[in-house]
């Protein structure tokens, strides 16, 4: 398997508005793939389209799977690890209750879950609703990483979250990256710095830029494509 | 006092079938937004599964054993039949909320049909045990041991949908479903089959209360209409409870089963008024979606 994504021509419609405008892009497995873009340009729905969660029309290939027709549990079960932009964690459960519900396989990995963020094992009997910004973060990511998945689908790990906790979940990213293939949506440019080794740009629900992470350290095309400043 | 004790009883008593008729409907409209009008066939259904097993069973096995068979016969009967309801008509309608009122209302009618004409609209007598039709002595009161049967079935089912909510893994994934059913999925969780599950549990415990309402407050007859009766007060208990709230249903249950003693006998006995129990339960729920429209344990729309 040299790929763990590949998507061709990729539309998606939601309430009347053409989200997606016949995207292709390839992830190819191992190390981390950035999508960026500016907000509302379709990199969420990306995501969302992959796993199955908005209708679609086009290819969509998964770990060496033809997914466009599956229902989203099928798909996740070839063996994805999904944080969503909000966290999504259940407010009405206790963490160990949402810990449990993402268990898969013989091979959950609560040792390893519990040594990245020990605070979800103090506060197992805690319902994730009473949770911080930061630590409902921590569960949303636990309960990717719970499963060994070769795949990884993260979307804005750091949205909202004080500077400390972004670099805390870089780091859990990072070694996660180094036995899955992440693909990652992300605005914080540092963040994908540090993480990406490639990124594709959206915009306007079509694919404007494809290359190397390093592509970032030229201010000119950071301002052209995302209209922010390069020194971020 | 005596008198108030024993309406408070039997209001707990009709408060432990209103919430054994409403906990399912709750469920199914909690998880599944599905506004099932077919809940009222599934106690009917139920009732009917009942007398059949207590009239066809050798009566050699006494009465006592044949009406634990025909409630367990009940229960099983309401399950069954949910569970047929959703794998046929429900399955091909979600999120068509339209649809799914009227082919539930549909199927009530139908089926409610079917059963007048097979069995006759008039009622049917269940034959049950002496005990249940006798009251117990405590402390100078007479209360009907009947009372105890449906309080009985109301606490072991309520302890039960704890447990089984709270610590099996189906009954997290159903409430996670609740909560966020798009999540469950990218879990990789097949909601399909907790939908299922769940309409059989509703039906069960919708045919438990269809047994036990026609064993305690009908005089053990069994009619085909008796189930549309009885959902129209599954329903405002769901409303005052809150959708997708058990406890909440407990809690609405048992002050719609007290208020309705108390009212058909302080207002009701004195005046003749006999509608008044009914009346005064739809005031409380004007009330009660005039000051907390979500209901008592409703989570925020």
């Amino acid at each position: 398997m040299t790929n763990a994504i590949e998507i061709s021509d990729l539309h998606v419609t939601i309430a009347g508005s053409h989200v997606l405008q016949g995207i292709s892009l390839i992830v190819p497995s191992g190390g981390v793939t950035a999508i960026l873009g500016r907000n509302g340009v379709g990199k969420t729905t990306t995501l969302r389209a992959i796993l199955g969660l908005v209708a679609s029309s086009g290819q969509i290939k998964v770990l060496d799977h033809e997914v466009s027709s599956w229902p989203t549990h099928r798909i996740v079960q070839l063996g994805i690890g999904y944080v969503p932009e909000d966290r999504d964690v259940f407010s009405g459960l206790t963490v160990e209750q949402n810990l449990r519900l993402a268990e898969s396989s013989a091979t959950v990995q609560y040792d390893e879950v519990f040594s990245l963020f020990p605070e979800l094992k103090k506060r197992g009997r805690q319902r994730a609703g009473t949770l911080s910004g930061g630590q409902q973060q921590m569960l949303s990511i636990a309960r990717a990483l719970l499963n060994s998945r070769p795949l990884l689908l993260v979307d804005e790990p750091s949205k909202g979250l004080a500077p400390k906790l972004v670099g805390e979940f870089a780091g859990v990213l990072e070694r996660a990256a180094e036995h899955s293939t992440v693909l990652l949506v992300e605005q914080n440019l540092s963040v994908v710095r540090r993480l990406a080794q490639r990124i594709v740009v959206l915009d306007h629900g079509e694919v404007v830029h494809r290359g190397e992470a390093r592509d970032l350290d030229d201010p000119t095309l950071v301002r052209q494509l995302l209209g922010v400043a390069g020194a971020a | 006092m005596n008198i108030f004790l024993v309406l408070t009883f039997s209001g707990v008593a009709l408060g432990a079938i209103y919430f054994l008729a409403a906990s399912g409907l709750s469920l199914i409209y909690g998880l599944m937004d599905v506004l099932n009008f077919a809940h009222g066939l599934f106690m009917t259904l139920g009732a009917y599964a009942g007398y059949e097993v207590a009239t066809r069973l050798p009566s050699s096995l006494g009465a006592p054993t044949l009406i634990i068979l025909a409630i367990i016969g009940a229960t099983l009967g309401g399950g069954l039949a949910a569970g047929i309801t959703e794998l046929i008509l429900i399955r091909p309608l979600y999120g068509k909320p339209i649809s799914q009122i009227l082919i539930t209302i549909g199927l009530d009618l139908a089926v409610v049909g079917l059963l007048m004409g097979g069995f006759g609209s008039t009622a049917l007598q269940i034959p049950v045990p002496l005990w249940l039709i006798e009251p117990t002595h405590i402390g100078g009161l007479y209360l009907p041991n009947a009372n105890f049967l449906a309080i009985g079935g109301g606490a072991v089912v309520l302890a039960g949908l704890e447990w089984f909510l709270s610590r099996t893994r189906y009954g997290i994934i159903i409430r996670a479903g609740v909560e966020n059913r798009e999540m469950v999925r990218a879990l990789g969780i097949d909601v399909g089959r907790a939908f299922t599950l769940v309409f059989v549990i509703g039906g069960a415990m919708a045919g438990l209360a269809g047994m036990l309402y026609s064993i305690v407050f009908s005089g053990d007859l069994v009619s085909p209409s008796q189930g549309d009766s009885l959902l129209i007060f599954a329903f405002i208990v769901v409303v005052i409870g809150g959708l997708g709230s058990i406890r909440g249903s407990a809690v609405a249950a048992l002050v719609v089963g007290l208020l309705q003693e108390y009212t058909s006998f302080y207002i009701g006995g004195h005046s003749g008024w006999a509608q008044i129990g009914d009346l005064s339960t739809v005031l409380l729920l004007a009330v009660v979606l005039e000051i907390r429209p979500r209901g008592l344990f409703g989570r925020v729309a």
